[in-house]
């Protein structure tokens, strides 16, 4: 067969084209301008211009996880792939799948500290779980594709693809993915037979049972979450989900604890410390949710199901591990489940779920009504009453307001909640948003805020407006970066050392001054009306929800403690010691 | 369950051969696992083992408790460019051996003394000039320790070695 050749831009377009990409994020710059002319001479590829590198990253992770596709990011050189590293760090962390496109110096001028030159495979090497460094035009359709693949599969993560503008302009030929096939990387699929038949074992002999389960769940498809629901409703076993794992089990089903972990509800972690048998399904053990690991879940036998085997015994140590993709080992413990006519110990879990109700019944997340001032938690329950007969996504900033909608926002299916956990990152939220509505222009996408967060992604509102995305923006005002204030309250002595939200911009006219509509709400009375006028109206809208600035957010395990010592709401009575010495020196 | 108890669990040295491809950057990855997630290297060797496919071996010898061990292993394992993961250490005998080039400057009885111990340790001269020798002297990593301590007194200015290679005993390959 004659392989066609063309220049590399060309070979890149098509590459992608061939993966099914249908958006890219991205800004252009001198050394990709070979490819946003093959970008200007197609139409099959559309380009999302953001207004920031860092955003362009965010988006495709929205883009991705609202989708299960790949994200895909097209920057250019130097400032161009430094100002990404956040976003690519952020997908590593939650296991997004992307591949990053950047531009690089051209091959003779590595080295020599030319314009706009960067290390972009050394300072990305720990950020992403590959990169390539393409010097050779003869390889580049092979790495595009491999790129998809490594990016796509196994436990899903960013891959950049570092682009020398020479490359970019050479001829090379084209190959097609199938005609690809990796040297080294094997991800696992299958678990092992024997250890699942042996956990199957270990679950129906169990007497106080928990599901712990994460976004290796969500990452495994749709498939994989309805056959988790399928198990857990088989044994009639009490669910808990992570902060990642929010929608992959229905969060109105009674047999749902809620979130675990730091701002996890106090069933769900009292659960988790006292379950005999854990089972962990594509959940890592962070330290968010453990706590204190010495004392965490003292008598447990766990079951880890990862497909990722470095998550294994990283932090605590399992008694059966099984690595495999969570879907298709799911799948397997359902057959086993079946075929061996598997029955739970009726009169010990109804003896664990009495237990659990009365947890339950301590009502962990109720706060205090207000008339005069709104609620955080009441904006969020609010928001949740006008929007969940829509269909509907919500993606988060980074703070309280973050913890309030995993707490008060339920979810019933995967793909519709867009986090950043595991690093964390302020700034995400909006532009999250922003990729969420390209793939799903019909659909409700909402991005609950906190002023601080918003702030730092805020150029974006020139995205949202060119591309007229109505992404609505419900910024919980508390005048504070309410998360540090919190700790700063509980820990320092309430000495609030920077973290009062100063010069915040009046948000209609911030609105107006980019063609969008802004709002302002602040009174309990008045929020279901603005509410419904945000919902209602055409385009982009941000709302600048004035809340409450005293509230914290509870329950809270303090870092180092374990999960039987949680802080509660003063509505609730606070319960066990506070933060330690030595929990203050834990983040 | 066991939580982790890195203060009580013992501190173990494992030796770990890594086949891995060949490509820019492959080393670095490696390193930067070891530093970014703060594992221990004692020992680190690489070299091209199979020219045809482009394959290189790195031998890493480490320390840490078995689960930090475990650990490293999976880590390693995960990297895109690695092919096989083998731990020498756990999984039955091994042959280890370092190549040390040490040189010695000194006169009279002390550099009498100097071959006199090279002797004793089967090292080499592969140089020498009137007030100086190169020793090279191939074993485990202990022999080679002892070796340059004797060396110490006897007018040692310079050391250079290999690190560890090492391989299974019997029929196994990596
Ligand atoms: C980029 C970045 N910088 C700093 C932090 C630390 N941090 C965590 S929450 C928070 C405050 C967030 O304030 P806001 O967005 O107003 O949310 P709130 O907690 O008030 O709901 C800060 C500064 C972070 N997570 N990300
Ligand atoms: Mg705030």
């Amino acid at each position: 067969m004659m392989q066609e050749r063309m220049s590399g831009a060309e070979i890149v377009l098509k590459a992608l084209v061939d993966q099914g990409v249908e958006v890219v994020f991205g800004y252009p710059g001198g050394a990709v301008l070979p490819l946003y002319d093959a970008i200007f001479k197609q139409n099959h590829i559309r380009h999302i211009l953001t207004r920031h590198e860092q955003a362009a990253v965010h988006a495709a992770e929205g883009y991705a996880r609202s989708t299960g596709k790949v994200g895909v990011v097209l920057v250019t050189s130097g400032p161009g792939s430094t100002n990404a590293v956040t976003g690519l760090l952020d997908a590593l962390l939650d296991s997004v799948p992307l591949v990053c496109l950047s531009g690089q110096v051209p091959t003779q001028l590595i080295g020599t500290d030319a314009f706009q030159e960067a290390d972009t495979t050394g300072i990305t090497r720990p950020c992403t779980k590959h990169n390539y460094l393409v010097k050779d035009v003869e390889l580049l359709a092979g790495v595009m594709h491999e790129a998809f693949y490594v990016a796509r599969t196994g436990r899903p993560g960013p891959v950049v693809v570092d682009l020398p503008k020479n490359v970019q302009v050479a001829e090379g030929p084209y190959v097609q993915a199938h005609q690809v096939k990796h040297k080294s990387y094997r991800p696992p699929v299958k678990g092992d037979a024997a250890a699942i038949e042996k956990a199957v074992d270990l679950i129906a002999s169990a007497k106080r049972p928990v599901f712990y389960c994460g976004g290796g769940v969500v990452n495994s498809g749709p498939a994989a979450c309805a056959a988790l629901t399928e198990l857990v409703r088989a044994t009639g076993y009490p669910i808990t989900l992570t902060l990642q794992g929010i929608g992959a089990f229905p969060g109105s089903d009674p047999q749902f604890l809620g979130m675990l972990g730091m701002h996890g509800t106090y069933e769900a972690n009292l659960a988790m410390h006292g379950c005999d048998v854990m089972v962990a399904i594509g959940a890592r053990f962070d330290d968010r949710v453990t706590g204190n690991v010495a004392g965490f879940a003292p008598g447990a036998e766990i079951i880890h199901v990862d497909v990722d085997a470095a998550s294994i015994n990283k932090n605590v140590r399992v008694d059966i591990p099984i690595i495999g993709d969570a879907g298709s080992v799911i799948a397997d413990m359902l057959a086993a489940w079946k075929a061996k006519k598997c029955k739970p110990d009726g009169e010990a879990l109804a003896r664990w779920w009495r237990q659990i109700e009365t947890w339950r019944a301590r009502k962990c997340l109720a706060y205090a009504p207000s008339e005069a001032v709104i609620k955080p938690q009441f904006a969020i329950e609010r928001l949740y009453a006008a929007a969940k007969d829509r269909d509907t996504y919500i993606t988060t900033e980074v703070g309280q307001h973050q913890m309030w909608a995993a707490q008060f926002y339920r979810q019933e299916e995967p793909l519709h909640w867009m986090t950043s956990g595991g690093l964390g990152t302020m700034g995400y939220g909006f532009p999250a948003a922003i990729g969420v509505q390209l793939a799903h222009p019909d659909s409700l996408v909402a991005c609950i805020a906190g002023e601080a967060s918003f702030m730092m992604n805020m150029q974006e509102i020139a995205t949202a407006a060119q591309y007229r995305l109505p992404v609505k923006v419900f910024i919980l005002n508390n005048g504070y970066m309410g998360m540090v204030r919190q700790w700063q309250e509980l820990l320092h002595g309430s000495r609030y050392s920077e973290s009062h939200s100063e010069a915040l911009p009046d948000i209609p006219k911030l609105a107006d001054a980019f063609g969008i509509t802004g709002m302002v709400v602040d009174r309990p009375a008045d929020l279901d009306a603005a509410i419904a006028r945000m919902i209602e109206t055409p385009g982009a809208v941000l709302v600048d929800v004035r809340v409450d600035p005293a509230e914290n957010c509870f329950p809270m395990i303090p870092s180092g403690a374990t999960h039987d010592n949680m802080l509660l709401g003063e509505l609730v009575g606070s319960r066990g010691p506070t933060v330690t010495e030595a929990g203050k020196g834990l983040v | 369950m066991q939580t982790v108890t890195t203060q009580t669990e013992a501190i173990e040295t494992h030796t770990i051969a890594v086949l891995v491809d060949n490509e820019a950057g492959v080393l670095g990855r490696v390193i930067g696992l070891f530093s970014g997630r703060g594992y221990n290297i004692e020992s680190l060797t690489v070299s091209e083992v199979d020219h045809h496919e482009r394959l290189s071996r790195i031998n890493i010898v480490t320390t840490g408790t078995p689960m930090v061990i475990e650990q490293i292993k999976a880590q390693l394992g995960r990297l895109v460019p690695v092919h096989r993961v083998r731990d020498l250490t756990s999984e039955g005998p091994s042959v280890q051996r370092e190549l040390a080039l040490v040189k010695v400057v000194s006169t009279g009885e002390r550099r009498v003394e100097s071959l006199r111990v090279a002797d004793i340790f089967r090292a080499r001269v592969v140089d020498s000039t009137n007030e100086s020798f190169v020793f090279e002297i191939v074993g485990k990593t202990g022999k080679l320790d002892a070796f340059i301590r004797l060396m110490e007194p006897l007018g040692l200015i310079d050391v250079s070695r290999t690190g560890v290679a090492a391989i299974a005993r019997g029929t196994d390959s990596l």
